[in-house]
């Protein structure tokens, strides 16, 4: 079983976020992998394991200047990653995205393309719907869990009121939500692996689709930037003992008590 | 210059519309003369009704899914009306379902798609608003290109404005063949039992985050969260931890929530959270570090141990009945 895991690289989330001139976030520090993203890369890795046969390929799309964030999820167990990588890429929205994922797809269809419900920096949350309508295949998103069930794919997948148990024929995009699995830690060995495992680069013209990325291929466009209307903080209170009656206090006060 | 039609997507919840699809309803009844919305399922007949109550003149029915997810023939029934006649905007609820047919419809089309607006405005064609950076900017964009503007909308943007007007009229919207896009059938339905007001709907919300230390003390929160006849939350923190289901997530991947008071509980306040409930009419936090970001936002902060104000909070509910 070969199962293809999307993945990001992102400004790490902990650092201050910022807009470049251009109103794109500014991706000019370190990057590394979408935490979202690992989870996918340990399910992969756990249902590869189960068929016995079969690997793990990342593919993603971005700066291939610093590919940290890729070698973490060869570490991890992936046996390779591809990265689509370009100046003309900048500016670039989910569609166009989801186009260049889906060229490099469609060289070799896996059985299983697993996904984050959404990136933790942009978070528009239909780029694996667009790839799977690109590649003509079903998806299902918001897994909370993932099995195969001989040729059909078996999934819960997480609803307003519950959960609902979906088959699905393979090959298919699924999106899995955060906590679905434990993502392990790359070991040492895993990481020395990692350093030979191959990345390959590929450009827009590899793919043969110039034009249809980038700002001009987006289609939409940042008309402004404005600072929000921030709120301010109120009363602050250590704790000594009457912090739960102050709270009642204060619900009271605000007539929900 | 008005919008001369905007659709909407109209999710069916039983005999009703969740109130997200109302939300986006009566927003495009205040931008337009011409709304229509689209629903699917058994009950078209009782959603012309609401349909029609919150503005809409037609109601472009789906029909039962056969099982099927909703993304795949919705999108496909959208996407045979646009090749009939265009509309300005199509606009979708922002949630499971909703980013389903809006990311079909957007491959179908070959084209955009705005998400996670908090805004959608007529300034001589649209204009939406998302924010960015835990709310602290507000990005304006629009579309550069012809065609109808498909935007996906966060629940809580607008506000429910009920008419008087007739119920809509139903017109048949057949997906057509879905082909192998539209192959994942749903087998059976799980409703987990859920005693107390919806996430979204709760007027009060109280949210657990990584300073509960253990799964386990998310059990405070749901008593809590009962006693004040409210609904259970959660910090991303902790739903990646697998503590807690991603239904109860509340931030910028997450749900949006606008209770009257949010009691965050162990939350530091990172970006990511605070879009979700900075909204909130009051906010209380109790956090042990005095200078936790959530407290630059509270109207009360309690600097303590969430493991001691919260059993305290919880008898002296208990006490007051």
């Amino acid at each position: 079983m070969n199962v293809v895991v999307c993945v990001k690289q992102i400004p790490d989330p902990a650092a201050p976020g910022a807009l470049d001139s251009s109103n794109n976030l500014d991706r000019s520090g370190k990057l590394i992998l979408d935490e979202a993203d690992t989870y996918g890369v340990e399910m992969a890795l756990q249902l590869v394991d189960k068929a016995g046969s079969g690997e793990v390929t990342v593919v993603s799309m971005g700066s291939a200047s610093d590919v940290a964030g890729l070698r973490n999820a060869l570490a991890m167990g992936a046996a390779k990653a591809v990265i689509v990588s370009d100046d003309s890429l900048r500016g670039t929205d989910a569609l166009g995205t989801a186009k260049m994922l889906a060229a490099v797809i469609r060289r070799d269809v896996p059985d299983l393309i697993l996904c984050a419900t959404e990136s933790s920096d942009g978070y528009t949350g239909t780029l694996p719907v667009q790839l799977a309508g690109l590649l003509g295949l079903p998806s299902i998103t918001f897994a909370k869990s993932v099995a195969i069930d001989g040729a059909n794919l078996k999934v819960e997948r997480q609803t307003e009121a519950g959960y609902d148990e979906v088959i699905s024929p393979l090959p298919c995009v699924v999106t899995v939500t955060a906590g679905v699995v434990e993502p392990r830690y790359a070991s040492f060995k895993g990481i020395m692996a990692a350093k030979s495992k191959p990345v390959e680069i590929l450009s827009v013209a590899d793919l043969g689709l110039a034009g249809q990325v980038g700002v001009a291929g987006a289609r939409q466009e940042v008309t402004s930037v404005v600072a929000a209307e921030s709120r301010q903080g109120g009363e602050k209170h250590v704790d000594e003992g009457d912090g739960a009656q102050r709270i009642v206090d204060y619900l009271t006060s605000i007539k929900v008590l | 210059m008005t919008l001369s039609s905007i659709w909407v997507v109209a999710e069916p919840a039983g005999d009703a519309l969740t109130s997200i699809s109302t939300e986006l309803l009566s927003h495009a009844r205040s931008l337009s003369g011409d709304v229509r919305a689209i629903t699917w399922g058994a009950n078209a007949a009782a959603l012309a009704a609401v349909a029609g109550e919150f503005g809409a003149s037609t109601l472009y029915d789906v029909g039962d899914l056969a099982g099927a997810l909703p993304g795949v023939p919705v999108a496909s029934a959208i996407a045979a009306l646009v090749a009939n006649g265009a509309p300005d905007a199509i606009l979708f609820p922002s949630s499971y379902d909703g980013r389903d047919i809006a990311g079909r419809l957007s491959a179908r089309l070959d084209r955009p798609v705005l998400t996670n607006a908090t805004s959608v405005a007529d300034e001589g064609g649209l204009v939406t608003e998302h924010l960015a950076f835990g709310g602290t900017l507000i990005v304006k964009a629009r579309f550069s290109a012809e065609g109808p503007g498909l935007i996906v909308v966060r629940a809580k943007s607008f506000v429910v404005a009920p008419t008087e007007d007739l119920a809509a009229s139903v017109v048949a919207a057949p997906p057509g063949d879905t082909r192998a896009e539209g192959a994942a059938r749903i087998v059976t339905r799980h409703v987990e039992e859920r005693t107390g007001p919806k996430l979204e709907e709760a007027a009060v919300v109280v949210s657990g985050g990584r300073g509960l230390g253990e799964a386990g003390a998310y059990a405070m929160i749901e008593e809590a969260a009962k006693l004040l006849g409210g609904a259970p939350g959660a910090s991303r923190a902790i739903v990646d931890a697998g503590w807690v289901p991603y239904s109860h997530q509340v931030g910028q991947t997450g749900k949006t929530v606008k209770p009257t008071v949010y009691i965050a509980c162990g939350i530091s306040g990172a970006t990511q959270h605070m879009v979700g409930m900075k909204g909130s009419k009051n906010i209380v936090a109790i956090n042990k570090d005095a200078d936790a970001p959530i407290f630059q936002i509270a109207d009360f902060g309690i600097v303590g141990d969430v493991h001691k104000v919260l059993p305290a909070l919880i008898e002296a509910l208990k006490a007051r009945g």
